[in-house]
């Protein structure tokens, strides 16, 4: 390898260029085969997805086989739904893991080892966490529910937003620290009025991606919860979600549902894009810059 | 922000009660301090409630580990470990054999990697060491996003365009130019192995480009200077200065990708056609462990049938628990000091 920056001959010397300007072109033709596919996606979504776009999607449950028509109203909400508990779970126990680990634990045996199972568990497949969830909630209920769905998805996101906070509570300055406790505050309000409010854009940064993450998990509700063709609110009971209603009306026979599971992904999209974006907005002019 | 400021003032506010002349006596000052209680116990409680959520981490993991295993000793007792080497799988007659499914995922998942790698990899390398500033930004944005899109949506393109495509236009090709192998022969629906290979292989690539970038990122500057210096061209600087020095954080990045792609269900649930078979041709339908778990197991009947779908499952958590820890020490070897960020 080396000797090859030793030999100046003529030839050499092309045949490196050649090497030089074809792996360029290759690493140009790399980027632009992969940013095909997800402009082709977002166009298909666009197109397919904004013509089969109307109120009624927003405001209508979804109406029987041969009908047209229906929305996903009860859908969204679902998700809506799921997706609150799953952050009520699922935030207070991350952000906690988070502040033990840049705080408490820090560069402890036992802090590696809690590191290290987040990321683990950040890789565990998602129906592997519906198949738990399944058999830890759904089958001593013996029936399927919106509440189970919405711990399958709380649990989801604890492994990133317990990093993510850590990573951004390493990044307030010692100085910071000191200064509160200087002040006589008592170590628990230092963390959490001084440490971690500073911290708290890319805290909220780590939430957003843990939430949009979920948003559009299917595979841990398939068997927990559920899905429904009706309104529901009833934690205790099968509730539609936005995600579920696509996968169920994009495999379906029937022409009519291939276009509400196209407006449907739409929507599930643009919630998702939308709530990135912000946070890159947020994380890209806020006090912590770069941080994401 | 708004911490700053309270820090501010509330320092400016000590500043002038400091500057106080008369210097209050010494019982007044620990009666105050007494008045104020004592912080030790709230926060020692507040330590403790810190670890308990920290700890929660480790029994999740356990408690997902211990239902798995409960829930499948039936199969267990069953079919031993012969489970894993059987081709059988006959709900009605209760003959259960895991083997089509381990092999639907191999196949789509290293047909996935075989796709993905040389992409990201370029990509990488693109974004890092020739892209100019301007568009970094915005193609680095744009990579990220691909994996913000959940996967029922990757399955729904793949099933309206992708597999048409694959059908129409990709398939007659490889059958024309490959099919000697053997690989690219029988009937051509669309739907089969290689479309669920092609779709794991776009879900994976945001995933190995973002984290080969860190590890790139992460070689130090002098390395490439030092390359250069030398006379290199700029692929050589890249070869033998960042390359080499990020192979092993690469490699990390890899397999964790695999670790994506052996757990990825919806996408490949809609494209990989659903047959518990094993065929040679890429263009044959097959089944992954994944998409067998996502479509039989709310029907599943009767306790020996779901036992048998979770004790995949419990093979599909040990073995990405296995890449995925694999994959963390080496990406971690190489970003050592920095922390690795969130895939």
């Amino acid at each position: 390898m080396a000797t090859s920056v030793y030999k100046t001959s003529a030839y050499n010397r092309i045949s490196r260029q050649v090497w030089d300007h074809s792996a360029t072109a290759l690493a140009m033709l790399s980027t632009l085969l992969v940013v095909t596919p997800l402009v082709a996606i977002f166009v298909y979504l666009i197109y397919k997805g904004a013509s089969s776009l109307n109120l009624a999607f927003f405001t209508q449950i979804p109406k029987p086989v041969g009908e047209s028509g229906g929305g996903m109203a009860n859908a969204i909400f679902g998700s809506a739904l799921l997706l609150a508990i799953g952050s009520l779970l699922g935030v207070p126990i991350g952000i906690s893991g988070g502040i033990f680990l840049a705080e408490f634990g820090r560069g402890g045996r036992l802090a590696n080892a809690v590191r290290f199972t987040a990321d683990v568990l950040n890789g565990v497949p998602s129906i592997v966490m519906g198949i738990a969830v399944y058999s830890l909630i759904v089958l001593p209920q013996k029936h399927f529910s919106a509440f189970s769905g919405g711990v399958a998805l709380g649990i989801m996101m604890v492994p990133t937003i317990t990093r993510t906070t850590e990573e951004m509570l390493l990044m307030v300055p010692h100085s910071i620290r000191e200064a509160a406790l200087g002040l006589g505050l008592p170590n628990w309000r230092s963390v959490l009025s001084i440490t971690l409010r500073t911290a708290s854009p890319g805290v909220i940064t780590g939430c957003m991606l843990a939430f949009a993450r979920v948003a559009g998990e299917t595979a841990p509700l398939l068997f927990t919860a559920f899905g429904n063709q009706f309104w529901s609110a009833n934690l205790d009971q099968p509730i539609a979600a936005l995600p579920l209603q696509i996968f169920v009306y994009a495999i379906s026979p029937y022409d009519e549902w291939h276009r509400l599971a196209w407006a449907g992904a739409l929507v599930l999209i643009v919630l998702i894009v939308v709530s990135v974006a912000l946070v890159r907005f947020v994380t890209s002019r806020g006090v912590l810059k770069g941080a994401s | 922000m708004a911490g700053d400021s309270a820090i501010n003032s509330s320092k400016e506010s000590s500043a002038a009660s400091g500057a106080a002349p008369p210097p209050p006596e010494a019982s007044l000052v620990r009666k105050f301090l007494q008045s104020r209680g004592n912080s030790a116990g709230i926060d020692s409680g507040f330590r403790g409630l810190m670890i308990v959520c920290a700890l929660a981490i480790f029994a999740i993991v356990a408690l997902i580990l211990f239902e798995l295993i409960m829930r499948s000793r039936l199969s267990m007792a069953k079919f031993g470990v012969g489970f894993f080497f059987t081709q059988a799988w006959d709900p009605v007659s209760g003959e259960f054999g895991a083997l089509p499914f381990i092999y639907g995922t191999l196949v789509s998942s290293f047909l996935g990697l075989l796709i993905a790698v040389p992409l990201a990899v370029g990509v990488a390398v693109f974004l890092t060491e020739m892209c100019p500033g301007v568009l970094r930004g915005p193609l680095s944005f744009l990579t990220e996003l691909l994996a913000a899109i959940p996967s029922v949506v990757y399955g729904l393109w793949a099933v309206f365009v992708l597999v048409p495509l694959l059908r129409v236009h990709v398939n007659p090709l490889l059958a024309k130019l490959l099919g000697w192998t053997g690989l690219f022969g029988g009937p051509n629906y669309g739907i089969g192995m290689l479309a669920a290979g092609v779709i794991l292989a776009i879900m994976i690539l945001p995933v190995i480009s973002s984290l080969t970038r860190e590890v790139m990122n992460s070689v130090p500057h002098s390395q490439r200077e030092a390359v250069l210096a030398l006379g290199a061209t700029r692929w050589e600087m890249i070869r033998m200065g960042v390359l080499r020095n990020a192979r092993i954080g690469i490699v990390g990045s890899i397999i964790l990708g695999l670790g994506r792609a052996l757990g990825e269900t919806m996408a490949v649930t809609m494209v990989i056609g659903n047959r518990p078979e094993i065929a040679k041709s890429l263009f044959a339908p097959g089944y992954s462990m994944a998409s067998v778990i996502a479509n039989e197991f709310s029907e599943a009947s009767d306790d020996l049938y779901l036992s048998a779908l979770v004790e995949i499952g419990l093979a599909l958590f040990i073995v990405t628990i296995i890449v995925n820890a694999l994959a963390r020490l080496l990406v971690w070897a190489v970003t050592r000091g920095t922390p690795a960020r969130v895939a």
